[in-house]
């Protein structure tokens, strides 16, 4: 990694979590509603694994508004669709769970836990038919790993030798739920061991992240089949804005804050890279007048007009 | 030709056209298929484009929303409509919302296919009908296809469109006699009157256009009047302006189905004409469709279960002397 990407990297953390505090602020407030889920605490993971993923198709679940803008999707229109608004990356008919952009590969926005994984699998099926390239991530959570689309994907995948990326976010817990009550082991990389290469990282650490995910799509792409990458994280906030996370003591959240990814990377910024404090102060500055004017934007766009209520059923009326 | 084979034969057509158009599902490659509808297909095209799967549906049809996503047009077959089941996650969540979920960014060119219907003593959970279901669910076009030249037009506009389709067979179908006319195209959504009539229309579709049919005879005998006939061919959406030319000539109507009468996907065609035909008949419209029991393995059971051309011809009669027919 280099002190460029390096500082890319810092710069779009800074801005997702700045995302994140905007679109938390903007549902207290009520100009966002439905089902927020927030990404505060495991950006490393988000942004890393995008900026080394960054050709190719993504499929992700409900957590990932900053997945989408490190995809490359402006924060406006993804602000604008937590509005609700016409403007939105979905024209405000997704939601802050499904954010969709194929300009930039990138594919939700699902919110069946583990209903993306399947077809993750079918477009790295498509791929590996076409030629391409490019192979496939698919990104989900601890909690999806128990679920049979889960192990009916790893079968598939491994039997017909995809280009896929299993990326697991394990943050140990499923809403409220900690993984150790409804699994046999704390790490979910042992699910896919019997069909696939594994490996795992430190998801707090946004170089291990880029190295992790860098390797496994080389691998992926080089006729190697599917890997399996365990990346271990933590959520700052509850599972969603209705969730007062009341099952995680005082202590643990301490526990979990002590890895912020932000400070971390910060000071190896400073003491790897010999980024300046100026250079640094830059970056956020930059962030938070983005984030700004996205929510400025989102604010003053357009709403959808009725007639959108029976639009984009079918292609053909 | 047979049913089977106009359906091969749309398959094998449209396949030779578009490479990007792959098949997918349990034994229908190196074994044929099921009900040998994909015969043929994997020893010309290979077994990139005609893939064996595991025994999985839910990965059947969530494999083909992905690869639909990747570009390509794939068909997906599901052995029964019971095992469908299993994959109507992703049916209703995901092939059935996406587009609409990304304001039309995704294109879900693909087709789920799969026979249902009582066939021969198969017992409860290989004998269902689920056309209700999917054709209360937003975003799917359900097609149903009760003969020989229909099931070819209609699969090759499937296979060939933009949008997710459901496509329903009939287990008793697949060794139907017809001809296949590839001298037109025919619209696949319309509906097909299969006897012209003055005095009761029949709405039907899939295997019960066949029973009412040979129940015609009967009812107009007994009845001493003619009955019209119309195999609806499309269940979503409803060609509602083709039975309402009829309803308004015979100005009764009875609406024959197989599958269980409580919700059953006659309750919606029956409940338009109530809401938009009332004042042209001068019946009550008239349900026959299957009993509200799990279907029964016993063959005498079974039989009464479901509409039966006997069944059909003397309820028919009886609502018919009742109301003046």
């Amino acid at each position: 990694m280099d002190k460029l990407l390096a500082k890319e990297i810092y710069y779009e953390m800074f801005l997702g979590r700045a995302f994140e505090y905007a679109a938390k602020e903007y549902y207290m407030q009520g100009n966002i509603s439905g089902f927020l889920h927030l990404d505060i605490g495991q950006e490393a993971l988000s942004v890393a694994s995008m900026k080394a993923f960054a050709k190719g198709d993504v499929f992700s679940t409900y957590r990932e508004h900053v997945m989408a803008i490190a995809r490359g999707i402006e924060p406006k229109y993804v602000m604008a669709e937590l509005f609700a608004k016409a403007d939105g990356v979905s024209g405000g008919k997704g939601g802050s769970m499904h954010l969709f952009d194929p300009s930039h590969f990138f594919y939700g926005g699902d919110a069946i836990v583990g209903g993306h994984i399947p077809n993750a699998v079918g477009c790295a099926y498509a791929r590996a038919y076409q030629g391409s390239e490019e192979g496939v991530m698919v990104v989900f959570g601890d909690g999806a790993t128990n679920g049979g689309a889960f192990f009916e994907s790893l079968n598939i995948a491994a039997t017909q030798k995809l280009p896929l990326l299993f990326l697991c976010e394990n943050n140990e817990y499923a809403i409220g739920t900690h993984i150790t009550r409804t699994a046999p082991f704390r790490e979910q990389a042992k699910k896919a061991e019997p069909f696939m290469l594994t490996m795992s990282c430190d998801g707090m650490d946004a170089q291990a992240v880029y190295k992790s995910v860098s390797k496994a799509k080389d691998l992926i792409e080089k006729g190697h089949g599917p890997v399996f990458l365990e990346a271990f994280t933590c959520r700052f906030e509850g599972h969603s804005m209705s969730d007062a996370n009341a099952y995680r003591s005082s202590l643990e959240m301490k526990h979990c804050k002590n890895k912020d990814p932000l400070p971390h990377f910060k000071k190896r910024l400073q003491e790897k890279w010999l980024c300046s404090e100026e250079e640094i102060t830059a970056l956020e500055q930059k962030a938070q007048s983005v984030i700004e004017e996205a929510v400025e934007f989102a604010k003053n766009a357009n709403e959808p007009e009725d007639k959108a209520l029976y639009e984009h059923i079918f292609v053909e009326a | 030709m047979l049913y089977r084979e106009a359906l091969n034969k749309a398959y094998d057509e449209t396949m030779a056209k578009d490479e990007n158009i792959v098949t997918l599902g349990e034994d229908v490659g190196r074994y044929g298929g099921s009900y040998r509808v994909t015969e043929g297909l994997y020893e010309k095209y290979g077994e990139k484009r005609v893939i064996d799967t595991p025994i999985a549906e839910l990965s059947i049809v969530g494999n083909a929303v992905g690869m639909a996503i990747g570009g390509l047009r794939p068909v997906a077959e599901i052995m029964t409509a019971n095992f469908a089941l299993l994959a109507f996650d992703q049916i209703i969540n995901h092939m059935s919302k996406l587009r609409y979920m990304s304001n039309g960014k995704l294109t879900l060119p693909m087709v789920v296919r799969f026979p249902q219907g009582v066939s021969r003593q198969l017992a409860a959970q290989h004998s269902e009908s689920y056309e209700q279901m999917l054709c209360a669910v937003p975003g799917l076009k359900v097609l149903a296809a009760s003969d020989v030249n229909y099931a070819y037009h209609a699969l090759k506009h499937a296979i060939m469109s933009d949008d997710p389709f459901i496509f329903i067979e009939h287990e008793l179908l697949y060794n139907k006699k017809g001809e296949v006319d590839t001298s037109s195209v025919i619209d696949p959504f319309k509906a097909q009157i299969r006897k012209e009539g003055e005095d009761i229309t029949i709405i039907s579709y899939l295997k019960m256009v066949d029973d009412v049919m040979l129940a015609v005879e009967r009812i107009e005998k007994e009845l001493d009047c003619t009955c019209e006939v119309i195999d609806l061919c499309s269940l979503n959406p409803i060609d509602y302006e083709t039975l309402q030319t009829s309803i308004e000539k015979s100005s009764r109507v009875v609406m024959v189905e197989e599958d269980h009468k409580t919700g059953g996907f006659g309750a919606q065609v029956v409940a338009w004409i109530a809401e938009e035909l009332f004042y042209a008949l001068d019946a009550p419209p008239f349900r026959i469709a299957g009993a509200d029991v799990p279907i029964p393995y016993n063959r005498h059971l079974e039989l009464l279960s479901i509409p039966t051309p006997d069944s059909i011809a003397a309820q028919i009669i009886e609502w018919g002397r009742k109301n003046d027919v």
